[in-house]
């Protein structure tokens, strides 16, 4: 299998690529890099003006559901989704029925992926057994099952004793320790940010606070171990600075926020969506526009989605009883395109690298490089392409995006992983049942 | 006058003229009640269905009779007896009231925006009977209307709110119906009753009663929620009662011409002392006669009447 791209925009920060040119894969690895490369042979050929080939996406955040929520998403359906958003890899977090807490419930995921699709799935562990804050699970197990990280993502490791513990033991595996941070006294009962809207609403708040106690607690944890720490979805202005001060002390700390968080802010909950639920919650102007300068600066490593199917019906309700989380997978690049590059808040070069190599570097992998011999890990995109969210046409079962019926600028078009090429968009388009591999 | 609205959710937004109409078709309805047969066939062949998912007496008992007054078809659930404990969804038994092609629904649920939430699901009129902390628009209105009834009109006066105000429906409904009426409106309470922001949503705030009540022309003291109690906003509800309390020597602050509110139920001795409760200046019973009134001016006008009509019965 030979495939030829022309004259598009080669963008690769990790390797510093960023020109206009030809790129060949040929048996799946990148075989020429150039200006205009002359092809004898049969090879498919894809007209390149206009778009953008950076290596593959890779998400730090998303929730697969499957075993135990299948009707929200499943394994299959989530990395087609991954596919369809331009990820080529993602980290899938451990709070399924059962959690992913043994060797076996690990490999089940890694193994189920592989079934699937070509997406490099890599499974984060719980920390403690049955995610309940008790006792460490298994880490070297974990490890060998294929986990590149623990966490007991939503649940925070309350015993700050365990958590020292956990940051320590995780040193020998050179694991890192992602922590959802969150002081749960402070925001027990809480839906959205305490602030202005809370109080018009008349919705429980979760005060900025009660993120910012957590990241500053496993700071300091991270600090007296030695342990590699990483903050999820950072959503506070204050929170950034702790981690930017971690940062400029030479602490072996890596953080993350998400597209939603960087587009949208508490305001926007005025009608009560419960398709705007999440925790943490959407914050005010000052946090979203601090939180893209921490973006832009590197204090923040990477943009990942903390995908987080919820069914219909578990989100068609009264706002306090619907669950935390939003679909991420199928929009994250457009709405950073729309609400980050298009304005200008973020260049497209920086973003395409909070999403390849800064992540690949918080979980210590190399990550898609396009350099010639290397293996082919690709995203095509459109950065112009124009498209108007339409949850019903998620590869996901789920449908709980804040983003429905926004128009958005910038599609995937193909992942090319290994041999396979797989067509994504244009979304737009009439055939519904993308993404299909049309060679392999 | 007509209201152009379907359903009311709250008075957030809601104008001036709005609420005006509303107050002025509470007037004709209230000179109906006075009469021999306090009754008028206005809603005929209408049905209310009233869902309250919390207890209620004053409440769901003045909906009913403003219903039954302008001859509507009126039922009242109880989530207790309601399907909700066999598990079913919210919006589920809605569905199921609206199957029955029904006309109101007064709804009334613990969480905030439950109203917003089933107007914009079913094709029925929604009024918000009280969702969660969010508003209890009917009772801001018939507040409203006993001020108006005393004052002659809001504008200028002085009106403090007194309670937990961060837990409080009526606070908020209140708050924007006095601002939209031209009051002053002054928060009083403990910093652990008052709620982030609340001096940007136009309220002066006060953590000193005698200081706060002082030349008022209107009291309105809150319900002391005791369920409350595990939250740790009160260390007691005898100093709540010592610093808070509408005792008789602070409603001796107020201005002559002023008095006291409380929307119902009241913890006697704890928010307000039993003397000022039942006093001459307490206007309690007064909020809850001139309730059945507002409520029926209130679904006179979502179903599209005009307040010209409603004189002439």
């Amino acid at each position: 299998m030979r495939w030829l791209i022309r004259g598009a925009h080669l963008l690769d920060p990790g390797s510093g690529l960023d020109r206009t040119g030809d790129l060949l894969v040929e048996e799946g690895v990148i075989a020429r890099i150039g200006g205009e490369i002359r092809v004898d042979g049969e090879v498919e050929e894809v007209a390149g003006k206009g778009l953008v080939v950076t290596p593959s996406f890779l998400d730090l955040h998303v929730h697969l559901r499957e075993p135990g929520k299948e009707y929200a998403e499943t394994i299959e359906s989530g990395v087609l989704g991954a596919l369809a958003g331009g990820f080529g890899g993602l980290v899938c977090m451990p709070n399924t029925t059962p959690p992913l807490d043994t060797n076996a419930s690990v490999r089940f995921v890694v193994e189920e992926a592989r079934r699937c699709s070509p997406v490099d799935v890599m499974p984060a562990g719980a920390i403690t057994k049955g995610r309940s804050g008790e006792k460490l699970a298994e880490f070297g197990d974990l490890v060998d099952g294929g986990a590149v990280a623990v966490t007991d993502d939503g649940d925070t490791v309350a015993d700050s004793g365990l958590m020292r513990r956990a940051l320590e033991y995780a040193r020998q595996f050179d694991l890192p320790v992602f922590t959802h941070p969150e002081d749960k006294n402070l925001s027990r009962g809480g839906v959205i940010h305490e602030g202005v809207v809370s109080t018009r609403l008349g919705l429980k708040g979760i005060p900025a606070a009660a993120e910012e106690i957590g990241i500053a607690r496993d700071i300091r944890l991270a600090e007296l171990t030695g342990g590699r720490l990483h903050v999820q979805h950072v959503s506070t202005a204050r929170g950034a600075q702790l981690v930017r001060h971690a940062k400029e002390k030479g602490l072996r700390v890596t953080a993350e926020t998400a597209p939603h968080y960087l587009a949208l802010t508490d305001e926007s909950l005025a009608g009560y969506d419960t398709n705007r639920k999440m925790n943490p919650p959407l914050r005010p102007a000052a946090d979203r526009d601090a939180l893209r300068e921490a973006l832009r600066e590197g204090v923040l490593d990477a943009v990942a989605t903390d995908h987080a199917p919820h069914a219909p019906h578990e989100k068609d309700r009264e706002f306090d009883a619907a669950p935390f989380g939003v679909l991420g997978l199928e929009t994250a690049l457009a709405v950073l395109i729309t609400h980050l590059v298009r304005p200008g808040h973020l260049s497209l070069e920086t973003l395409v690298e909070r999403m390849t190599c800064g992540p690949a570097s918080v979980i210590g992998v190399a990550g898609g490089r396009i350099v010639e011999g290397a293996e082919a890990r690709l995203t095509v995109f459109d950065p112009e392409a124009s498209w108007v969210v339409d949850p019903n046409r998620f590869r996901s079962p789920s449908r709980n995006t804040p983003f429905a019926g926004e128009r958005l600028r910038g599609e995937v078009r193909t992942v090319v992983i290994g041999g396979r090429v797989i067509a994504v968009g244009p979304r737009c388009g009439d055939n519904p049942d993308f993404p299909a591999p049309l060679s392999s | 006058m007509k209201l152009a609205r379907k359903h009311l959710l709250g008075l957030e937004g809601v104008s001036r003229s709005e609420i005006e109409t509303i107050l002025n078709a509470a007037e004709s309805f209230k000179e109906i009640l006075d009469r021999k047969i306090p009754k008028v066939p206005t809603l005929r062949g209408k049905t209310a269905v009233n869902l309250f998912f919390e207890p209620s007496t004053r409440t769901r008992v003045s909906f009913e009779l403003a219903e039954k007054r302008l001859s509507a078809d009126s039922i009242s659930v109880a989530a207790k007896t309601s399907s909700s404990v066999k598990g079913e969804s919210l919006i589920d038994t809605v569905k199921n009231l609206e199957a029955m092609k029904i006309d109101f629904l007064i709804v009334r649920h613990e969480a905030a925006g439950a109203a917003h939430f089933l107007a914009s699901r079913i094709d029925v009129s929604v009024i918000n009977a009280g969702d969660g902390c969010h508003e209890h628009p009917t009772q801001a209105l018939l507040d409203l209307f006993t001020m108006r009834q005393r004052f002659g009109g809001l504008d200028g006066l002085k009106v403090v709110i007194i309670g937990d105000i961060a837990h409080s429906r009526v606070a908020r409904s209140n708050l924007w119906g006095l601002k939209a009426l031209g009051a002053n409106v002054t928060i009083c309470a403990p910093p652990t009753f008052l709620p982030p922001g609340i001096e940007n949503l136009g309220a002066e705030v006060s953590t000193d009663l005698d200081d706060a009540i002082d030349g008022a022309d209107v009291a309105m003291v809150l319900r002391i929620q005791k369920e409350r109690q595990g939250e740790h906003l009160l260390p007691s509800f005898r100093e709540y009662a010592r610093l808070f309390g509408l005792n008789g020597k602070r409603a001796a602050r107020l201005k002559k011409t002023g008095f006291i509110m409380h929307p119902g139920p009241m913890n006697r001795g704890v928010e307000i002392a039993p003397e000022v409760a039942d006093g001459p200046r307490s206007v309690i019973l007064d909020q809850v006669t001139n309730g059945v009134a507002l409520r029926m001016a209130v679904l006179y006008l979502l179903s599209g009447g005009e307040i010209d009509d409603a004189m002439a019965h």
